[in-house]
């Protein structure tokens, strides 16, 4: 019965790091830039619910309809302002960049916000449905049930419309697509949007349940590099069976062996993983060259 | 008027010039062919017309309009369409789905279903793979692949690179009766070819390109005749 309830929590768990990890991969798998900044869009959502909670008064699963929209905006001006000028340069420029985007958002939010952990008091987010002996904390459930939504929506979107068509076929030879009259900037901009409004729901989901501090991304986005290469650079399913896998090595390796051990252990599974199986779990050879599957 | 004006057009990769001063012209209607060896700049100068290059030097004109900044995806839109040498799939899209690709423009978007009616008509066999991911394909069926998707485009002019390369005879025969019939049904065609002869045959007129640049043009049935041409690429 332990063992049941220890896995549910790396599962919901897992959902946390899904929901982060489908943004940077589907980032990843179309502009091909690796945004190291992802993180700090994290921070600025759940500051974004922290204070619609703590000023305006709205819960943070009513702010959602205002935090979603305000990251997708957000993801287009990093976009615009960061990225484009710089498409075509070489990835250490890229890298550069972003990782600049993030030390300067980190100081911003350091200036404006200080470094205080915030968190909001929330009766729902300690809510537990007991089931037997299993306890299930109900804003954890909604944390996995989204992630698994999301996951389904982004990849229906991708599959069934003509905007995520163009982003796949973006993805898979963009030079190609320009010539099918489709306008590579828009698509890189939209996707970036996409990717960081999935990061938006994800910081709002997450408030009732974390502190949020200025370097709060680099806890999380860490974890969801991990999960983006084991489930394949580029590869949304891959995501979220790696972020779920994720959760329940953290969890079991957390409660069978030690708590300060759990990230060698990942990172042990994340070595072995790359060691036999290069392209990630549900990668293909070339997989980032190729892009979006 | 014609339909594309191309006005001492230069083009450079780096220091090297790949087009020198070209000037082609072509009327609305017929079929063009675009002829040189290997590395005389064809294919660049498809590209340079697509938008995928810029020109150091020279105009472009398209439908009387200058066309020479406008980046490459507003072009698919004015019926300037490209089928790229090596065809250039979306290899993990079905396809049917790659048919779609070719239709997301305002100027084709609504007559999607009517076009993919006319291409499946044109090239049954994508019917019958239509559920399938192209690159699982054979070559033949790539190569009409590539060119249904730019019928899909609804396209004034069509220009296709090398669009017979690496096939079987049989297959190379049924792609050149289907450019002869794209071009019937009223589809402008700028064609560039290795079979030079095959080429001109169902050509009006044609160039040749040498070192990047035009060194001879006329009726496409002059340049069948003339000695340089039989010589240098017919290998007669
Ligand atoms: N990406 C490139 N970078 C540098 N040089 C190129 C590139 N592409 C083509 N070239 C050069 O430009 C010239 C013309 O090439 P291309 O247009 O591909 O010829 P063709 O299509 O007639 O075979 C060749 O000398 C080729 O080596
Ligand atoms: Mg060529």
């Amino acid at each position: 019965m332990v063992l049941l309830q220890v896995l549910i929590n790396g599962l919901f768990l897992g959902g946390v790091y899904a929901l982060i990890s489908l943004g940077l991969t589907l980032i990843f798998g179309v502009i091909r830039v690796i945004n190291f900044a992802h993180g700090e869009i994290l921070m600025i959502s759940m500051y974004a619910s922290f204070f619609c909670f703590s000023v305006l008064g709205l819960n943070p699963y009513l702010s959602l309809i205002i935090v979603i929209p305000g990251m997708f905006l957000v993801g287009v001006l990093v976009d615009q302002v960061i990225i484009r000028p710089i498409r075509n340069a070489p990835s250490y420029m890229q890298i550069f960049a972003t990782v600049g985007l993030s030390v300067v958002l980190i100081n911003l939010a350091l200036v404006f916000f200080s470094g205080d952990y915030r968190s909001i008091n929330l009766a729902f987010a300690k809510q537990v449905v007991h089931m037997g002996d299993i306890g299930i904390s109900l804003s954890r459930l909604i944390v996995f049930i989204s992630a698994i939504a999301v996951a389904w929506l982004v990849w229906l979107f991708l599959d069934r419309t003509d905007m995520g068509k163009q982003i796949r076929a973006i993805a898979q030879d963009r030079d190609a697509a320009r010539l099918m009259g489709i306008n590579p900037n828009k698509i890189y901009m939209i996707t970036f949007g996409i990717g960081s409004a999935m990061v938006g729901l994800a910081g709002g989901l997450i408030m009732p349940l974390y502190y949020v501090f200025p370097s709060v991304g680099a806890y999380f986005v860490l974890t969801a590099f991990v999960v983006v290469v084991l489930g394949g650079l580029g590869n949304m399913v891959g995501a979220l069976l790696g972020g779920l896998i994720i959760g329940v090595i953290d969890s079991l390796s957390g409660y069978y062996l030690d708590p300060a051990l759990k990230e060698m252990v990942y990172f042990l599974v994340f070595l072995g993983v790359l060691l036999f199986k290069p392209s990630g779990l549900m990668g293909m050879i070339g997989a980032e060259e190729m892009g979006l599957k | 008027m014609s339909l594309l004006e191309i006005n001492n057009v230069s083009v450079k990769y780096g220091d090297l010039v790949a087009l020198r001063d070209v000037s082609l012209s072509i009327k609305q209607g017929g079929i063009v062919s675009l002829v040189g060896s290997n590395g005389s700049g064809k294919t660049t100068l498809i590209n340079t017309l697509s938008g995928l290059m810029e020109c150091s030097a020279g105009s472009i004109v398209f439908n009387g309009r200058p066309i020479q900044d406008m980046p490459a995806h507003k072009r698919v839109d004015l019926g300037l369409v490209q089928i790229p040498e090596n065809r250039r799939l979306f290899p993990y899209m079905t396809v049917l789905e790659n048919l779609e690709m070719g239709s997301m423009t305002h100027r084709s978007r609504d007559k999607r279903q009517d076009n993919i009616k006319k291409v499946m008509h044109l090239f049954p066999i994508l019917s019958k793979r239509s559920k399938q991911i192209a690159n699982t394909l054979s070559g033949g069926e790539q190569r009409m692949l590539a060119i249904g998707r730019g019928l899909m485009s609804d396209p004034e002019l069509l220009m296709l690179d090398e669009p017979s390369i690496g096939l079987a005879p049989i297959v190379v025969q049924e792609i050149f009766k289907a450019i002869a019939l794209i071009n019937e049904l009223g589809t402008t065609v700028l064609l560039v070819e290795q079979d030079v002869n095959a080429s001109l045959k169902i050509s009006s007129h044609g160039y040749v390109l040498e070192n990047g640049e035009i060194t001879l043009s006329g009726p496409a049935h002059e340049l069948l005749g003339s000695e340089k041409v039989r010589e240098a690429y017919m290998g007669l």
